[in-house]
């Protein structure tokens, strides 16, 4: 579904990623660990198109298509979808209605009429049931005097209302207290389908707890150093990521 | 993202740029005492106003134009202006909009306002002021069943000259700026209201009204009075032509509210801004006041301000009565080379008034605009009280936003508050919506009318939605 191959990106001239290959299949879960500053967020930016980062090598491809060759809105509409690690504010703009015109975006770059309102406002508070968030949210400006735990949760209602191919959640788990993170891993478990590929950029072993990876790679100084099943992020739980990173350099 | 991308998309073109052709009887250009008496007698005007008109002229011939605003234009020859144009054949009113010439009709419905339809939906009385004379008035019985007056000013004058006499110039005096003046001495219709005492008008009010015979000036004057427990809402919406010509618009707005009564005052204002370079548009120089009279009385301003090449405009309240409120909601949108001074005048004078100001600035393309607000609390109006909230987005890197706030505190018990914000168009903002798969120009809309939101919710159901939808059409193709 996903290939990365040899991506290199500079940010303001700095080298961030340096080589990295990454494939991801549909129905699969893939976890990206690594220390700060390894470049993490910076893969999930490029794939979603963030400005600012300059590609200097290499390709991703998703589903077939050049992924750098199409604009952010494009990528979002064949199915890739970033979760923010800080979702942004955006005041006045209620949050429903948001939801509503990427959704209707998207059916529409598939050749969909508009949703029905009837049917929207249906699987709207269902998912939202689901994330425990209260119907006041959806009428409340995106984002705004929202909690961190409640930045995220509003972050996984908009995966579960538009049913991504690719899913990818920067830091998803960031400040999150343990029930939140209970909620917002339940969100994305119900997202796990065999047409469907989950990418988890995440510092910590403990999501990999509530949600389980089928892959788990290590970053370090821009490239994947090292791949394994969820057993490797107990490793990296136990052991740090020195040790990696001096295997990878022996 | 890019500039130059930018660049290439703040260019659209008008999309209500059409000219009628509707013959019109034009005097020649120029300004003098013979055209003030050919305007006044076309009107079938008594003396007494042709009087007052030449005394505005004699004090507005030893006037200069202010120089203070934040705008840059060429001087105007005030005697290329020709100061009367109207369809022909002024005496063969059309009585239903059956008789109504086909190509006005026409022309409404480019505007997107079909008038029978709207006036029988909505059940807005629309009193359509098609250059400078009044064509149609929809909706007369059931006003004049519950004792409102709505009509032209010039019918106003001829039928209730004892009204227009009280209160004409009252609010506004013919001296009071070099605009304000000329607009007096040479004003060639508008709109009259009169509300009696206890009378909730039953209906929104609506004039809807537009520039059309090329070079020629637009002097309306409005005069609404509320009595004493009365209540009104007014709309006044407008559009013009494409053109090559500057034109100069100065009109002047006049209210009054007794005990108890309540003005609204909304406005959508979307005339022809010029082309790429600033060439062509309208000049909107417009004085708007309104005099909350009695005690407990309140005037509320809302206008959405989105045309024009240059726009001096300040809708003002002076808060004589004890208790009364002013209210200012306004949200301005510049582009192109458009050039916008506007704010609002708040002037505490009864005890215990109290005056609220929000202002919307947003600034596009190689646009820019001040906000100028005065808040003037007098020495005897104890415990008077003011809150100022001005913010201003920008689009782009090319574009600029003012603000000059003046406070004049007269008294020790006032509570004056202001804040003010300036921010660009978050890319992090533009990025979050167009990852959701929402494209930029519909997030830009998304994002800007968020940022308009508290001033929209102050206008009318009907107008906000017209007002969301001009703000789109006016930031088309603001960024890349």
């Amino acid at each position: 579904m996903l290939e990365v191959k040899d991506l290199h990106v500079t940010v303001e001239d700095k080298a961030i990623l340096k080589g990295l290959d990454l494939t991801v299949n549909a129905g699969e879960v893939h976890a990206i660990m690594g220390p700060n500053g390894a470049g993490k967020s910076t893969l999930s930016a490029v794939i979603a198109g963030k400005e600012g980062y300059e590609v200097t090598q290499g390709t991703i491809l998703f589903e077939g298509q050049d992924v750098l060759e199409m604009e952010i809105e494009e990528r979002a509409r064949a199915g890739l979808l970033l979760g923010f690690q800080y979702p942004i504010e955006i005041p006045g703009v209620k949050n429903i209605y948001l939801l509503k015109a990427a959704l209707n975006a998207q059916r529409e770059a598939r050749g969909e009429g508009e949703i029905p309102a009837p049917e929207f406002m249906k699987l709207v508070r269902e998912k939202s049931a689901q994330m425990q968030m209260d119907p006041s949210f959806l009428q409340r400006a995106v984002n705004e005097g929202f909690s961190g735990g409640e930045k995220k949760r509003n972050e996984i209602l908009q995966m579960l209302v538009l049913e991504p191919k690719l899913a990818m959640l920067d830091e998803i788990d960031s400040g999150l207290d343990i029930d939140a993170m209970k909620i917002v891993a339940q969100g994305v478990n119900s997202l796990r389908s065999a047409g469907r590929a989950i990418l988890l950029v995440t510092h910590y072993q403990r999501l990999l707890n509530h949600i389980e990876p089928d892959r788990v790679h290590v970053l370090v100084d821009g490239r994947i150093v090292k791949s394994g099943d969820k057993e490797l992020a107990l490793e990296l739980e136990a052991r740090g990521y020195e040790w990696v990173l001096e295997e990878s350099v022996a | 993202m890019a500039s130059e991308e930018m660049e290439q998309l703040v260019r659209r073109e008008y999309k209500q740029g059409f000219v009628t052709d509707i013959e019109s009887d034009t005097v020649p250009p120029g300004l003098d005492e013979s055209v003030i008496a050919f305007i006044s007698q076309k009107k079938d005007e008594p003396q007494w106003m042709l009087e007052w008109r030449l005394e505005a002229y004699r004090q507005w011939l030893k006037m200069t134009p202010p120089s203070w605003a934040h705008l840059e234009y060429p001087e105007i020859d005030y005697q290329a202006i020709s100061y009367f144009s109207a369809p022909k054949k002024p005496e063969d009113r059309p009585q239903s909009l059956d008789e109504v010439d086909p190509k006005l009709l026409e022309t409404y419905e480019k505007l997107g306002i079909p008038l029978h339809e709207r006036a029988a939906l909505a059940g807005v009385a629309v009193d359509a002021v098609f250059d400078s004379v009044s064509v149609t008035t929809t909706f007369k019985e059931k006003l004049a069943e519950a004792g409102v007056i709505f009509c032209s000013i010039s019918e106003a004058i001829r039928e209730y000259p004892e009204l227009v006499r009280q209160y004409l110039g009252t609010v506004v005096p013919q001296a009071d700026n070099f605009f304000a003046a000329l607009n007096s001495a040479v004003f060639t219709d508008g709109s009259f209201v009169y509300v009696p005492e206890g009378v909730t008008c039953p209906m929104e009010l609506s004039t809807y009204f537009r520039i059309n015979a090329a070079n020629t000036g637009q002097f309306e004057r409005t005069l609404i009075i509320c009595d004493k427990k009365a209540q009104v809402s007014y709309l006044e919406g407008c559009t013009a032509p494409m053109r090559d010509e500057n034109q100069l618009h100065a009109a002047v707005v006049e209210l009054v509210a007794l005990e108890d009564a309540y003005i609204k005052y909304s406005t959508v204002q979307n005339w022809y801004p010029g082309d790429e370079d600033g060439k062509g548009g309208i000049y909107n120089f417009v004085t708007k006041r309104g005099d909350c009279r009695g005690d407990r009385s309140r005037i509320s301003w809302t206008q959405v301000e989105t045309g024009s090449a240059i726009t001096w405009k300040y809708p003002s309240c002076m808060l004589r009565g004890k208790e009364s409120i002013g209210e200012f909601y306004s949200v301005a949108v510049t582009n192109g080379r458009q050039q916008a001074d506007t704010g609002t005048k708040m002037v505490h004078i009864g005890e215990n008034t109290r005056s609220t100001i929000v202002a919307k600035g947003i600034a596009a393309g190689h646009s820019d605009q001040a906000y100028r607000g005065l808040v003037k609390i007098g020495p005897r109006a104890k415990g008077a009280r003011n809150y100022t909230q001005c913010d201003s987005l920008l689009i782009g890197d090319k574009c600029g936003a003012h603000t000059f706030p003046y406070q004049e505190i007269g008294n020790s018990s006032a509570t004056v508050e202001h804040e003010a914000t300036t921010s660009k168009i978050a890319d992090d903002q533009l990025f979050y919506c167009r990852a959701r798969g929402i494209d930029e120009e519909d997030a830009v809309s998304m994002i800007v009318n968020g940022f308009c939101k508290d001033v929209f919710q102050e206008l009318p159901m009907e107008f906000a939605v017209e007002a969301e939808a001009l703000l789109n059409v006016t930031l088309e193709g603001s960024v890349g």
